[in-house]
């Protein structure tokens, strides 16, 4: 368990689409992967080592600063026994930690759940992007879902801002809490009552951030900005949430070109992200962790490469313990995964077991549904 | 016009449509409830809208593997159809025969499987199961396509009976057993998907049904009883005479068009909300020989639907809140730019149309609401009706300014409520508007400047009234 000066907070960046871990984090060395990846392997003088057999995509400098600090944990082989190469499905897997049946109940909702069991902070869980994503999703849980932060709220439409605070007082009166209204009712009463306090809150984060750190204009970026902005406001949000682009990481085709840019993207935004904090010095109570819902297929279809299983996770932060964590799945014809795929090595519970114990100090079991050996990477 | 008839007609263009603007309310309830009824239910006796029109402003359309423009078009046409209970009716299906694009990947499967909705939608039950299974798209959406002879895939065979027809139980009992299942999925091994032409050079072609002989196990099956050589056909008769299967559409029929019932899992413990309005329609399904529309204008026609304590008994679906609120304010009433940026809102509101995020389809009643839903739902309808310039909106300038020399306050706002609806509030809603509203007095318009006044302190009403709670709900 670590402890920290201020409450431990998670930020999660989802690459969504199922990004590629084999071109990722590369076997460097092995003749299997050459012989695969015809069109998209990456040239082993451009491979950035890792150690003597893994290597960075050549985009991912900025991530490999993080490794030689030892503060970035790489998940190898991550995933779970039967896979699913649904985008939706897989994703769904991943947040709601149900393989089996169909779960409507998220994760991290749960774990929100546990750490303020009455919603006295309605921003404990922030999510940025339109659309909650089902991993914050849990009946009694408001979680903001917020598409822009520099003009979030409600009644936003409204010009003038005399006009717009006099609407929201009214919207405040209307929806203020009363019983016997009829249980649907009342429950939108108190939705909207959370998501005013929500909005008025937040609204105040851009004012007081201030920073010498740009961030690309990708959403990507522009959302890792407001994961800082928010976790600099000290809200007391412990999860902060963002998600690529819907499905940009599912390079079908033309991968080689878009691949690349993605990681550029992503590593320069996280890099940006840390410098940010440290700048303000608040990093040393935060983790990063990143996903994909599943890896992609070993052999590349001459331009892209099609839905895989297993891929690879990263956890960045001052109390990670850098490390290679699990074993890189064989690319070995009768080692593979039905369909010529990577075979997980790792249960994803197993990454969130750590998350949630020794980082955020919350009993795992029930959030995840069962007991996970725990990958020890705090 | 008597204010009761304004308001049922209000409450069945709600429901067997996506609401209508105050004309068009007055105009169908001159023409009569029965006899706009029977409009709805023939959609063939009115224009529809041409697929030349979407494709004439979405060239892309036909060829479309892009989701966007059927997702577009489909919103266009839930604005616009004058055959609004097809387009409802089109929506109630794929909400119970969930396929989803994120694993068909093609928007022009997800258009066609929707059509297919339209088409046959309102006839017999029977003939849209089978049309179901011939759907290429749905039988590669749950897997029949991965479904052999030697090799069974369950996964249509299941939620044939689960989700799609009878139902997991009724009554505490269960309807069907895991033998039923197995056996479900052996009548349908060799309803395939034939393999699809190369996109080069012509662009994707539609994907086609295709039943492979081979593949199908024609031995002798029991199944819920009945033995025989029993291919998918013959198991979609025998599903269609069961009782479950009544009960199943009577109550999906009343959720989706009446009153929120509890989720679906629920329903084989929970009775039915009002019994005799679930009897009522399973006994129109077995004389009507399993008609969809004979239901429908059963339930249409009958008090429990006219009743008003099942007026806004329902929260809005993402779906009605967009395109409902389109109809009120007079927007893309035809085809301009922009329709795109509204069709992405449903899913901003948890309503990813034509991709439904499992086969249990989404989760509706007051689980379309959650604090970052609610905001969407929010603003999107605020920022419409406080638009004066909305033609719809203008309407309903001119018929207040038409009510008198001056309103008070609370006759103002009585008039707005009217005018959105008519909707109903909780008083305590009516007094914070009113007290709103007594800030700024009486309601002139004598002069230009007054006018112009009038027009923005309605605008501004419109706006709050479409944050309200009680406009959540349709």
């Amino acid at each position: 368990m670590v402890s920290t000066k201020k409450d431990p907070v998670l930020a999660v960046l989802s690459l969504s689409g199922g990004n590629d871990g084999l071109n990722t984090v590369i076997p460097r060395n092995s003749g299997l992967y050459r012989d695969f990846r015809p069109t998209l392997g990456i040239p082993e003088d451009q491979i950035i080592p890792i150690n003597d057999e893994l290597g960075f995509h050549p985009a991912m400098g900025p991530l490999k600063k993080f490794w030689d600090q030892g503060k970035l944990a790489i998940f190898l082989g991550i995933g779970y026994s039967t896979p699913s190469y649904s985008h939706f499905r897989s994703m769904d897997i991943w947040h709601t930690c149900e393989p089996e049946i169909i779960g409507t109940e998220g994760w991290l909702g749960r774990a929100i759940k546990d750490m303020d069991p009455s919603s006295e902070n309605v921003l404990t869980g922030v999510n940025f992007g339109r659309g909650l994503p089902r991993a914050l999703a849990k009946d009694g849980v408001p979680v903001a879902s917020v598409g822009n932060l520099e003009t979030y709220g409600l009644l936003t439409g409204i010009d003038g801002e005399a006009q717009r605070n006099e609407a929201l007082d009214v919207f405040g009166k209307m929806y203020s809490p009363a019983v016997g209204r009829g249980a649907v009712l009342d429950y939108i009463h108190r939705t909207g009552t959370d998501a005013l306090k929500g909005a008025d809150i937040l609204a105040t984060a851009p004012d007081s951030y201030k920073s010498t750190v740009e961030y690309s204009n990708t959403a990507v970026g522009q959302y890792m900005r407001n994961i800082a902005q928010t976790h600099l406001a000290e809200f007391g949000t412990r999860i902060l949430y963002t998600t690529s682009p819907y499905n940009s990481f599912d390079t079908h085709a033309n991968q080689g070109q878009l691949h690349g840019g993605l990681w550029a993207d992503v590593s320069n935004t996280v890099e940006n992200f840390f410098d940010d904090l440290h700048e303000h010095d608040a990093a040393d109570n935060v983790t990063l962790f990143m996903f994909t819902e599943f890896g992609r297929r070993i052999t590349d279809n001459g331009s892209g490469t099609d839905h895989g299983a297993s891929g690879i996770a990263f956890a960045i932060g001052d109390h990670v313990k850098g490390g290679i964590y699990g074993e890189y799945p064989s690319l070995e014809l009768n080692q593979q995964e039905e369909g010529g795929n990577l075979k997980s090595s790792m249960d994803f519970r197993q990454v969130y077991v750590s998350i949630l114990e020794d980082w955020l100090h919350l009993d795992a079991s029930p959030i995840i549904g069962g007991k996970f050996e725990p990958v020890k990477f705090f | 016009m008597a204010d009761q008839d304004v308001a049922l007609m209000a409450h069945l263009l709600r429901r067997a449509g996506f609401g209508a603007s105050r004309d068009e309310i007055e105009a169908k309830a001159a023409q009569g409830y029965d006899t706009t009824v029977q409009a709805l239910l023939h959609p063939d006796d009115q224009p529809g809208i041409e697929d030349d029109l979407l494709m004439r402003y979405q060239p892309s359309y036909h060829e479309a593997a892009a989701i966007e423009n059927n997702v577009q078009a489909w919103l266009y046409r839930m604005v616009n159809n004058p055959r609004q209970l097809q387009e409802k009716v089109a929506l109630f299906w794929h909400m119970i025969f969930c396929a989803g694009h994120s694993k068909i990947d093609s928007g022009q499967e997800m258009g066609i499987m929707v059509q297919m909705f339209r088409d046959y939608g309102m006839g017999s039950f029977r003939d849209l199961l089978l049309q179901l299974s011939l759907s290429p798209g749905m039988m590669y959406y749950l897997d029949n396509s991965e479904s052999h002879k030697a090799n069974l895939n369950e996964n249509y065979g299941r939620e044939l009976l689960e989700l799609f027809s009878l139902g997991v139980g009724m009554d505490e009992g269960f309807n069907y057993s895991e033998d039923d299942v197995k056996v479900c999925a052996r009548a349908f091994t060799g309803w395939n998907v034939a393999p699809a032409y190369p996109p080069f050079p012509y662009g994707r072609s539609p994907w086609e049904f295709r039943f492979d002989p081979a593949d199908h196990d024609d031995s002798e099956k029991t199944f819920l009883g009945e033995t025989g050589p029993w291919d998918g056909a013959d198991i979609i008769d025998i599903v269609c005479k069961q009782p479950a299967t009544a009960r199943f559409l009577a109550r999906h029929m009343y959720n989706y068009f009446v009153a929120d019932e509890p989720q679906i899992p629920a329903w084989r413990l929970t009775p039915p909300r009002d019994e005799a309005a679930i009897k009522l329609l399973e006994k129109t399904y077995f004389d009507s020989g399993y008609n969809i529309g004979a239901m429908l204008e059963v339930l249409f026609t009958s008090d429990f639907f006219k009743a008003e304590d099942v007026r806004y008994a329902k929260v809005k679906s993402p779906a009605e809140v967009v395109a409902g609120t389109l109809r009120l304010a007079g927007d893309h009433r035809e085809m301009k730019p922009g329709l795109f940026e509204i069709s992405q809102e449903p899913k901003y509101m948890g309503m990813d149309l034509m991709n439904p995020p499992t086969v249990e389809g989404w989760h509706t009643g007051r689980e379309w609401i959650d604090s970052g839903t609610l905001v969407e739902r929010i603003n999107f309808a605020s920022d419409y009706l406080g638009n004066t310039e909305m033609p719809g909106i203008k309407d309903i300038v001119g018929r207040l300014l038409a009510r008198g020399a001056s309103l008070t306050p609370a006759d103002f706002v009585d008039g707005c409520l009217d005018l959105v609806g008519p909707l109903e509030v909780t008083e305590d809603t009516r007094n914070e508007l009113t007290n709103h509203a007594q800030k700024s007095g009486e309601l002139i318009h004598g002069s230009d400047a007054e006018r112009a006044d009038f027009t923005r302190r309605t605008g501004e009403m419109l706006q709050m009234i479409a944050a309200t709670a009680e406009f959540q709900f349709g």
